[in-house]
């Protein structure tokens, strides 16, 4: 629990960062949705602020808690968050609407999103008991990949949610690459990696729904439909472009309101953002993200424990690929993956798990001195 | 561990840095580029169109009324749902399946289609009733025309139609909406640029899915200018009263000014069904009536002038010397030329017949004497200087110019000599001579007004003077007795134009007669399409010419009894009118008692 101690250590700056993106999101979510013909104010920032409240409650009754209580519990929270994804699945085919009877407006609490958390915990325990052990081999190399990896990765592309799968994929081989401390683990992994792309591509094409197909043929080649998926990324590059080095200022932005932009507000929240503030305002959010990360490896470098130190890791990981694959899809360097930005993008639950996430690597830092409890 | 942590943290920091270029590359290289395409998607300029001109008659009566003319679009991407189109076809009486196929046929799923145009009020009413159950339904107001006369004077005035595809790539009409309705016939298309005005442009921001969110700024049209005809509806109106239901023209003029006073054809039709974007079916049937309803006789039907050309043969001969007031003729019902029987209308003859009867009476057997003592090419040589044989200047539609035969023309046509029978023809207005009704009424104008020939207008253009294109000059006492003739021609005891004889005004007039068949068999009375064509020119007060007119009425049979009461009803109400003082005339009224 809290003491002054511990209390005195919180770690402000990554926190302030974070809440300086939430509010540029809700600010962004505000001008993107607003009405021009005068209809009436969508409530999608409202909704936002509703939930970053949410968020913040989870905040401080998370770094209330030493993570090591995280840890203990991840494999029951692995498994539970494991049974969710399937009741919506199961759900989903039965036509009761499970998603939508967890719906939130215009946003369905996503599973995926809770089950990603799950994750990043129960590979830190799992990493972390093999180093104690001092046992991390191929064989827990492959018992990892199955039991964290293949199995649930299954149920969500089911889903389907190619983003998360990715997610898991990415985040996963780069904290094994970031701590195989054994020549033959690196190499595997990436031969693993190398190999399993195109089979796992395979797998994923032939597991992609038609439109996903879409956007990865228009990926390659933008000129094959202009109005369909490729117009999503053309749109995206119109409306960062035209933004130009200041922005058109805030409120000032067209593509947004004017629903050009498709995903104005989720996805595609970055080029809305960029519209109105230009260049300056593109690379001033590029340094608060790469503050967040640039810390959270440094948080992993300090954690008191190979526990701290791989939740620190899978989520910095994570908060990096999220943003490297939102805003790379935004400008038109990274196929159209419907992934949010984080803390930013509209959509409880997503910035429900950021927060936690956020929650979960301040708990190391703070906790990074205390070595005995 | 930490030196793979770096690792990782450098890794992302490339990733960041490879962003932050192509960033730069968007954003800074390619800003303006992408900035106006941002704009182009919001902004989308309509043309507004411009008010047409009015046009109007020579005492300001409104002709023609501007009036909204509906169209009805969709947009594809907001109308997929079957239900909803099958429920507006239903509302609109259209098919559902084509509609479908317009729809899907256009390239961009936003761009609004025509699925209906010139849909009435009450279609508009319907539809704007139940907005909110279709989607994407956009209703698109053109300036349209109303005629309000109908078919009268529609050979004048034409009719307005919607761009053709071939109009729409000329240059010419740049400027004009593509769903735009334009001049298509007549004065309207004529002058078109002039009544067209110019649009104006509303610049307006539209979101994805075209719909307008807010204007941007306007620039007004330009209202199109007016016109004022020089036509009087009041008389054109009667005169085609008179020819319903049948085949004919009539055109009067002000012998002082050259106005054109009425030019009616007829039959006509009605503008109405082409402003209104005519059907197939209608058009077909305009197109293809044996009447001709699309034909402007007044201009383009060339027929023989008949006894009306007697007027150019007493021209002709007394200014040659060959004709004097006393120069008689014995005739007993025709004249034997060689074998040959030239014939007078009148069988039982004229008796000793003198130059004054001869043309009150219209004696053929006097002029037949008159042609020969003065000689096809004199003859041919004044029909041309009162303007027959050539186009009178009118450019509504293609005029036809007419024939002057002469024993040069024949040659250079049919490489033949002239015969003196064919002198005889001439001189009484049949064979190869032919006129239109706008030749005709030039002709009796310049009789009327002592040999001036006036450039003929349609449009009173204010402060113009008339233009006298040719004078004709003849000896006074050659007018005067070819006019006291005409005079009688209607007034006196026995003379031809009797039917035209009038309470209220004094007119002078000549009947004629074009024969369809030359010979009449067995004496029986023809009928129908063999009945000869009736011509009548006048002109009034006799003494003081201020209007003059000819009226030719196919198959009518008798000039006199066919058209010379057309030409009496005009006269008269136009009389009447000067008496009550209408204003918008232009010809000085001189009284030379």
């Amino acid at each position: 629990m809290f003491d002054k101690e511990t209390l005195k250590k919180f770690e402000w700056p990554i926190f302030v960062t974070v809440l300086i993106l939430s509010f540029i999101g809700v600010m962004t979510i505000y001008s993107a949705t607003r009405s021009l013909t005068g209809e009436g104010q969508q409530s999608f920032y409202l909704k936002q602020l509703f939930w970053l409240f949410i968020g913040m409650l989870c905040f401080v009754s998370l770094i209330s808690f030493d993570y090591r209580w995280f840890i203990r519990s991840a494999y029951v929270l692995f498994v539970i968050s494991v049974i969710l994804l399937v009741a919506v699945i199961i759900a989903g085919k039965i036509g009761m609407g499970a998603q939508r009877w967890i719906s939130l407006g215009p946003f369905s609490f996503q599973p995926s999103e809770i089950f990603k958390i799950c994750f990043v915990l129960a590979i830190s325990r799992y990493l972390a008991d093999s180093e104690r052990k001092d046992t991390l081999g191929l064989k827990e190399l492959f018992q990892m990949m199955f039991a964290f990896v293949v199995l649930p990765l299954i149920l969500i592309l089911k889903q389907p949610d190619l983003g998360t799968g990715l997610m898991l994929l990415f985040i996963f081989s780069s904290v094994i690459l970031t701590v195989g401390t054994r020549k033959k683990l690196i190499v595997v992994t990436i031969i693993i990696a190398l190999v399993s792309v195109p089979f796992l591509g395979n797998i994923v094409w032939s597991g992609l729904k038609d439109y996903q197909k879409q956007r990865l043929v228009a990926f390659i080649d933008p000129k094959t439909d202009p109005q369909g998926s490729s117009y999503h990324i053309n749109q995206s590059k119109i409306t960062i472009g035209s933004g130009k080095i200041f922005g058109k200022g805030y409120l000032k932005g067209t593509q947004g309101p004017l629903r050009f932009l498709p995903e104005r507000h989720t996805d595609f929240i970055f080029s809305a953002f960029a519209e109105e503030w230009g260049f300056t305002g593109g690379v001033f959010l590029f340094l608060l993200y790469l503050f967040i990360i640039l810390r959270g490896f440094d948080t992993a470098k300090k954690a008191r424990d190979p526990e701290g130190r791989y939740l620190a890791l899978g989520i910095t990981y994570m908060i990096s690929f999220y943003f490297i694959i939102n805003v790379g899809m935004t400008l038109g360097v990274v196929p159209v993956v419907g992934v949010p930005l984080p803390f930013m993008s509209y959509g409880g639950t997503a910035l429900l798990s950021n927060y936690i996430a956020i929650g979960i690597l301040i708990n190391v830092r703070m906790r990074r001195f205390l070595l005995f409890y | 561990m930490d030196k793979r942590i770096a690792a990782g943290a450098y890794i992302i920091i490339l990733v960041f840095a490879i962003f932050l270029l192509r960033l730069f590359y968007l954003q800074i290289i390619k800003g303006d580029e992408y900035k106006t395409i941002a704009e182009s998607n919001r902004l989308r300029t309509i043309k507004v169109p411009a008010p047409r001109g009015i046009i109007y008659d020579r005492n300001n009566k409104p002709l023609v009324k501007n009036i909204p003319s509906y169209d009805i679009s969709l947009v594809r991407e907001e109308t997929s749902d079957p239900e909803t189109l099958a429920a507006l076809c239903n509302l609109l009486g259209l098919n559902p399946t084509a509609v479908k196929g317009r729809l899907d046929s256009a390239v961009n799923p936003f761009e609004p289609v025509k699925i209906k145009e010139n849909i009435s009020w009450e279609e508009v009413v319907k539809v704007e009733a139940r907005r909110l159950d279709f989607p994407g339904v956009q209703i698109d107001v053109e300036t349209g025309r109303e005629y309000i006369y109908g078919s009268v004077a529609s050979h004048v005035i034409g009719y307005l139609g919607r761009l053709t595809p071939k109009q729409a790539k000329s240059p010419d009409f740049r400027d004009v909406p593509k769903s735009a309705f334009i001049g298509q016939w007549g004065l309207e298309k004529i002058y078109d640029k002039y009544l067209r005005g110019v649009a104006g442009e509303r610049i307006i921001e539209v979101d994805a899915t075209g719909r307008e969110v807010r204007a941007f700024g306007e620039k007004g049209p330009v209202k199109g200018n007016d016109i004022k005809l020089t036509i009087d509806m009041d008389l054109q109106v009667i005169a085609e009263e008179l020819l319903k239901n049948k085949a004919g023209a009539v055109v009067a003029l002000d012998p002082n000014t050259g106005d054109i006073l009425v030019l009616a054809s007829a039959p006509s039709f009605d503008p109405n069904l082409f402003a209104r974007g005519i059907k197939y079916e209608d058009w077909e049937a305009v197109v293809n009536d044996p009447k001709k309803p699309l034909l402007n006789r007044a201009l383009q039907s060339q027929y023989p002038p008949g006894s009306t050309f007697k007027i150019i043969t007493a021209i002709a001969g007394r200014e040659q010397g060959k004709l004097t007031d006393e120069t008689k003729a014995v005739c007993r019902g025709g004249l034997y030329l060689g074998s040959h029987l030239f014939k007078c209308w009148r069988k039982k003859g004229h008796g000793v017949i003198a130059f004054k009867r001869a043309i009150v009476e219209s004696c053929d057997v006097f002029f037949y004497e008159a042609g020969r003592k003065t000689g096809i090419d004199k003859i041919a040589d004044y029909a041309s200087a009162f303007g027959l044989g050539e186009a009178a200047g009118i450019n509504l539609a293609e005029e036809k110019s007419g024939i002057v035969p002469s024993t040069a023309w024949k040659y250079k046509i049919k490489k033949e000599q002239w015969y003196i029978g064919e002198t005889f023809n001439t001189a009484i207005g049949q064979g190869y001579v032919s006129a239109t009704p706008v030749q005709m009424a030039r002709l009796i104008s310049a009789v009327a007004n002592n040999g001036k020939l006036y450039k003929l207008n349609l449009i009173h253009a204010a402060g113009a003077k008339p233009q006298v294109v040719r004078e004709v000059n003849l000896k006074p006492e050659t007018f005067e007795a070819v006019r006291n003739a005409l005079a009688g021609a209607v007034a006196e005891p026995g003379g031809t134009g009797y039917m035209a004889r009038s309470k209220l005004v004094s007119i002078a007039g000549k009947t004629g007669t074009a024969q369809v068949v030359s010979e009449k068999k067995g004496g029986k009375k023809p009928t129908g399409d063999y009945r000869d064509h009736a011509w009548f020119v006048a002109y009034a007060p006799a003494t003081d010419p201020q209007i003059a007119m000819s009226v030719f009425v196919e198959h009518g049979g008798h000039g006199g009894t066919a058209s010379a009461p057309i030409a009496k009803a005009v006269i008269e109400e136009y009389y009447k009118k000067r008496v009550q003082g209408a204003e918008g005339q232009r010809g000085q009224v001189t009284n030379n008692e």
